[in-house]
This record gives C-alpha cells, structure tokens and sequence, in this order.
C-alpha cells in the first residue's frame, strides 16, 4: 500500500527538481513582496516590527495559495490524474504523497526562510522560533486545506482564480492562531497556547483534507 | 471453458447536459476477444471507455466484471486494468523510462517477463531512455505511452485511439501485440478509426438511433 | 422495506413539486402574519433599550438574520451530504436554492450590523468577533455559488460544491473560535455586540416570533426557489410540459 506512496512522492520531487526555475517561484514572491512592505507603509523599525509577524504570514499564505494552483493541474492535463484515479492504489493516500512533495518544495523552504524576513522587518527577538515553529506546522495545513480546493477547481478553465476564493476563507482559522502565536510572543506572553492550536489544525486537515481531495477530485473527471 | 465474460456491459446509458449521448449499450468481452468500439465523432467512444474504467458513473446499466458489479470490487478490477487514454500520463519532463517506472509501480504490477528497456526496445525507443518526453515527437511520446503494453501483466486493456501518430510499423506491430495479449487470455477494447488487420475483432457501433425519448 | 418508499418519493421532484405547491398556499400568509406581529411588536411596541434606546430595534432584524444564515450553511451543507450519499436529485436542488438566500441573510446581517455600529461604536465598522465571523461566512457562501456556477457539468458543480459546503461546515465553528480568541488578543471592543443574558424578558417575546417569522420566510422562498428550479431542470419532462399547457 505504501508503495504508491513513495511512488508519488519520488515522482513529484523528480518533477520539482526538473523545473527549478518554478520551484523558486514562491519563494522570490515571498521576498519581492515583503520588499514592498516597508516602501508603502514605512521603513521605520517601530512600525515594522508592529506589523512583521501579521505580515509573514500572510505573505506565506499567499505563496501557498499561488502555488498550490497547480497541485493537480499539469497530472490532469496530461492524463496522470486519471492513471492515479485508477490505480489499485488508494486515491488518498497518492493525495496526500502530492501534498507532502508540495509542503516540500514550498511550505518548507518558506519556513527556512522566514527568520531572513524576520531581520529586514525587523521583528523583536522573542517572535523568531514561534514564527519558525508556526510556519513549519501551518504551512503544511495551508497545503492540506489548499489542496481540496486545487482538487475542486481542477477541471475549470479559470480555476485558479476561484481558488483563492475558495480556499482563504478557510485559511481564516490558521491564520489567526499562526500569527497569533507570533503577536503573543512578541508582547511577552508565553506562545504555546496558539502553537498548539496551530498543530491541531494541521492534525485536522491532515485526518479530513486527503478525503476530501479523493471525493473532490473523482468529481472533477465529470467536469 | 465458457465461464461467465470478464466484462459485461449492461444496458448502459449516458447523458451529459440533459442530452442523451447513448443508451442501451450492451455488450460483453470475454478472453480472448478484441473489442472494437466504433462511430462517429461525438458518438460517444471515449465516454464509453471512461465509464468502463469508472471515471465516469452511467445513467442507468452496470459493468460487471466477472459478473459482479465493478463498484463492488473496485480494487480487484483496478488491478486487472490498463487503461492508455488520449492524454496517457506521461509527464513531459521525465524520461520514457522514468514515465514507465512510475506508472508501472503505481498499478501495482507483478514484475513482467520483460524489464523496461525491453519494452523501450519494442516500442523503437532504443537510444531515447535518457531523454526528456518534451524533446520525443509525438508519435514517439504515444510510443512510450504504449510501451507499457509490452510491461503489462493485467488482463483487460483498453485503449482509447492506440494507433493516433503511430506510422504503418508501429502499428503492425501493435495489432501483434494485441494478438499476444489476447491469444494467452487477455482481452482487449478499443477506439479506433482504421480497420484492424486482425481476424475475429467484435465491433460496438455507438452512434445513430440514440436520440433521446421523451421521460 | 416500505420504509424506504417515503424517502425515495422525497426524492421525486414531481412530488416535491406537487406537496410544496399545497404546503406554500398556508405557510405563506403564516409567515407574513408572524412577520408583521414581530415587527411591530419590536420596532413600535416594546420598550427602548435603557443604555442604547432606540438603537437596539434593529436586533429585531440582525439577530434573526444572523441565525438563519448559519442555520441555512448548515441546512446547505447536509443537504449537499444527502445528495452525495444517497444520489438524490433533490437534495442538490434544495443546496443549490438554499445557497443564495443564507448569503443574502448573511448579508442582511452584516448591514444591519454596521448600521447599528454608527451610533453605538461611532463607525459604520468595528472588527468584532461576531461581525468578522459572519463575514468569513458570507465569503464561503461566495465561494459555494461560484464553484457551482463555474462547473459545466450541473451535476458535477452540485457534487464538488456540496463536497466545499462539508469542508465549510467544519470549518465554521473553528472560524467562530478562532476570531473569539483573535478578539482578546488585540483589544477587545469595548462594548460586546451582543449579551445574551442581558435581553428583558420583555423584549424577549418579539425575537422569538421574528426569529421563527424568518425561519417561515427562509422556507417560503426556498420552496419557491426549488419549485421554479425543478420546473427548469424538468422542463423536458411530461408532467412540466402538462403543467405548462395546462395553465
């Protein structure tokens, strides 16, 4: 059973590594855009550091969401999906194989590079290992949650936009609890609580969100 | 020797957008057959292949496979099953023996007679291991795509246009593989607009005389 | 086995059109009636708030609406699970008709909310917990009819978007959750929006007849909606081209 597992797993990676040029797509745009937070608002370390933890994780939000487009996409073009589909092999666990090459490739990097960000926005010493700690889980429940709504808009002509429709307002409950837990920190408080919320979010997502893919995207071959 | 088929097609029908594309089709394979499903553009042949590999679920009928309802033994049948469709999943940055290598471990193969550059071999790919898909022609990337026939260890194939871009060779060879296949008890459905040079193919004619009645 | 024959004749939008068509003709002057008792009992009979005086009277309104929006996501989402489960045509139709009246509610809500905003928080809007909430909602609802619209296939739009109904479901309280606890992180608003425990009996009554005048009001339209749907869905169908003659 594992054996489509690694299977997947191998392949996407292989795939990843032979666009590298895409795969540092989400991480230049995590970096371009956080640029652009001190010219429009203010380079002044006060104000920075006030917003630095909010912003990162948006900006990680959003880089999952832009990435996350083309979880099934290119495997439904080309006819992989449907191989996959009908595979012996059980349709969530193939799901969930992408979804961990996609945290990989994406979700991991930017956690890597998050404390970088945290220097230029100059965020207090206290946020750095919850907003490291936060990432790392929750970047890999945006993968999760995202991917139910890749494997939704999957067969559209313009999914991608609707994607982000979709899928952000699930992203709300992460996204409050990850740069909550980074706020807390900063003002002095101990981060654990919102942490641990954090991890069972991604425990959640991680139990329901590979369901929901297979269902969703046995749908999308109606499309 | 006459057991039940190992796929009946029963009174199966199908309709996308309130418009009837067929119905009432029956038909069944047993080892040993070839099957060739034809009609026109539009009558429906690739949709018909998609319902029996069950991407696509009919109105109303049944596929049995060796008469039990498929939905009931969804992973006997996936296992028995090979499928090469009009997009056949091979992923254009990996090499044809990469492209094999995944999709023969993700339907869970017994290990075959033939290794992967035996199939390549087959297939006229000798020399093209290491190149990326992109860079192949398309008939040689429908080629590849083929290949995995010769890797095949399953019982039912079905192939949805098996011949589009292949040249007069390959397609010779093609129909010899099928006799193969069918002659050590497999069988075998396909789509296809050329005459087969094969003896004893079944024909299904999808197509006029399908209108939609009223309700 | 006979107890089975009900469900499926639930399941026949013949039926379904038949049975609405008798239950609307009395459902439709109850609801206008408990309505219009409500509304008067609310905006013109019951007292003024000591604290916020005539402010208040737009509860009569918000609350309902607030209600009935998350009860209609809720009501969506099982229905889009019936259908999943059980194939039925029905239960897709009533997601898809139920769909557009919970954010049309939800919307309802979160105007009224601001409205009532202005006078007691001095801005049109306050990023409340309750007020954030409902707006999350309404993008899922958002989210819901785009998904279904953006499908070809009908059949296909109904399933994966009953598929993100169930995703959502879940999702709700933990959003509900989520912006609580995000409330007490940053300043919570001086004043909460609403305190359960601190309504008087006697204004009590009034919400309770409003609350179920909206539940009235939800069900009217919903069968309205379903019915205009099934005829367009069945409009190929003898007993729709009968009907149609016929009138």
């Amino acid at each position: 059973m594992s054996g489509g597992f690694t299977t997947i797993l191998r392949r996407d990676l292989l795939l990843a590594m032979r666009r590298r040029g895409e795969l540092a797509n989400p991480l230049v745009f995590f970096l371009i855009v956080l640029t652009l937070v001190p010219l429009a608002v203010s380079p002044s370390p006060e104000q920075l550091a006030k917003i630095a933890p909010g912003i990162i994780w948006i900006m990680a939000l959003l880089a999952t969401l832009l990435s996350i487009d083309g979880l099934f996409q290119s495997d439904y073009r080309d006819g992989s999906l449907e191989q996959m589909i009908i595979s012996p092999q059980p349709l969530w666990l193939i799901v969930l194989a992408k979804v961990l090459a996609h945290w990989l490739v994406t979700g991991l990097p930017l956690t890597l590079l998050s404390p970088l960000l945290g220097i230029m926005l100059s965020l207090p010493e206290a946020g750095y290992w919850p907003m490291v700690i936060s990432l790392l889980v929750g970047t890999a429940a945006l993968s999760l949650i995202g991917a139910i709504g890749a494997a939704l808009t999957v067969a559209l002509r313009r999914g991608g936009l609707l994607l982000s429709l979709v899928v952000t307002p699930l992203y709300m409950p992460v996204l409050v609890f990850g740069a909550g837990s980074v706020q807390r920190a900063v003002d002095g408080f101990s981060p654990d609580g919102p942490l641990l919320v954090v991890g069972a979010l991604m425990a959640l997502s991680l139990l329901l969100a590979p369901f929901a893919c297979s269902g969703a995207l046995k749908i999308s071959m109606h499309g | 020797m006459t057991s039940t088929p190992l796929l009946q097609l029963s009174d199966i029908s199908f309709e996308r957008d309130d418009r009837l594309l067929f119905s009432a089709v029956n038909a069944s394979v047993a080892a040993g057959d070839i099957l060739q499903v034809s009609g026109d553009n539009g009558s429906g042949k690739t949709t018909l292949l998609k319902v029996i590999i069950g991407t696509l679920a009919p109105q109303s009928g049944d596929c049995l496979w060796r008469g039990t309802p498929v939905h009931q033994c969804a992973l006997e049948y996936a296992s028995e099953l090979l499928y090469i469709g009009h997009q056949p999943g091979i992923k254009s940055t990996l090499t044809p023996e990469e492209n094999l290598c995944w999709l023969q471990r993700l339907s869970l193969a017994e290990k075959s007679s033939h290794t992967i550059a035996d199939a390549l071999g087959k297939v006229g790919l000798v020399g093209y291991e290491d190149v990326p898909c992109h860079s192949l022609s398309a008939g040689q990337q429908r080629r590849v795509a083929l290949a995995r026939l010769y890797l095949s260890t399953v019982k039912l194939w079905i192939l949805d246009e098996p011949f589009t871009a292949i040249d007069r060779q390959g397609v010779t060879q093609l129909e010899q593989c099928m006799q193969q296949h069918v002659s050590e008890g497999g069988a075998v459905i396909l789509t296809t607009h050329q005459p087969l040079s094969i003896d004893g193919v079944k024909t299904l004619h999808l197509g006029a005389g399908h209108s939609k009645g009223e309700q | 086995m006979a107890n089975w024959t009900w469900f499926h004749r639930l399941g026949s939008p013949k039926w379904f059109y038949e049975k609405s068509g008798r239950w609307l003709r009395w459902l439709v002057p109850l609801t206008v009636l408990v309505l219009i008792t409500g509304l008067v009992w609310g905006l013109a009979i019951a007292p003024p708030d000591a604290k916020q005086g005539h402010s208040v009277r737009i509860f009569y309104i918000h609350v309902p609406s607030a209600m009935l929006s998350l009860a209609a996501f809720y009501l969506m989402a099982s229905a889009g699970a019936v259908g999943l489960i059980w194939r039925m045509k029905l239960a897709f139709v009533a997601m898809k008709c139920s769909a557009p009246i919970g954010a049309a509610l939800t919307a309802l809500a979160l105007i009224t909310g601001s409205i009532w905003g202005k006078p007691t928080w001095g801005t049109y809007w306050e990023w409340d917990a309750k007020l954030t909430s409902m707006l999350i909602l309404f993008f899922l609802y958002l989210g819901v009819m785009a998904l279904q619209e953006a499908y070809s296939d009908k059949q296909a739009g109904a399933k994966a978007s009953a598929v993100l109904a169930l995703v959502g479901t879940v999702n709700i309280p933990i959003i509900y959750k989520a912006a609580d606890w995000w409330n007490t992180l940053h300043q919570p608003a001086t004043f909460k929006f609403t305190e359960e425990s601190s309504i008087d009996p006697s204004l009590a009554w009034p919400f309770w007849i409003m609350i179920v005048g909206f539940y009235g009001f939800f069900a009217v339209v919903l069968f309205l909606r379903m019915r205009n749907e099934i005829l367009y869905s069945e409009r190929r169908t003898q007993w729709v081209r009968a009907l149609v003659k016929g009138e």
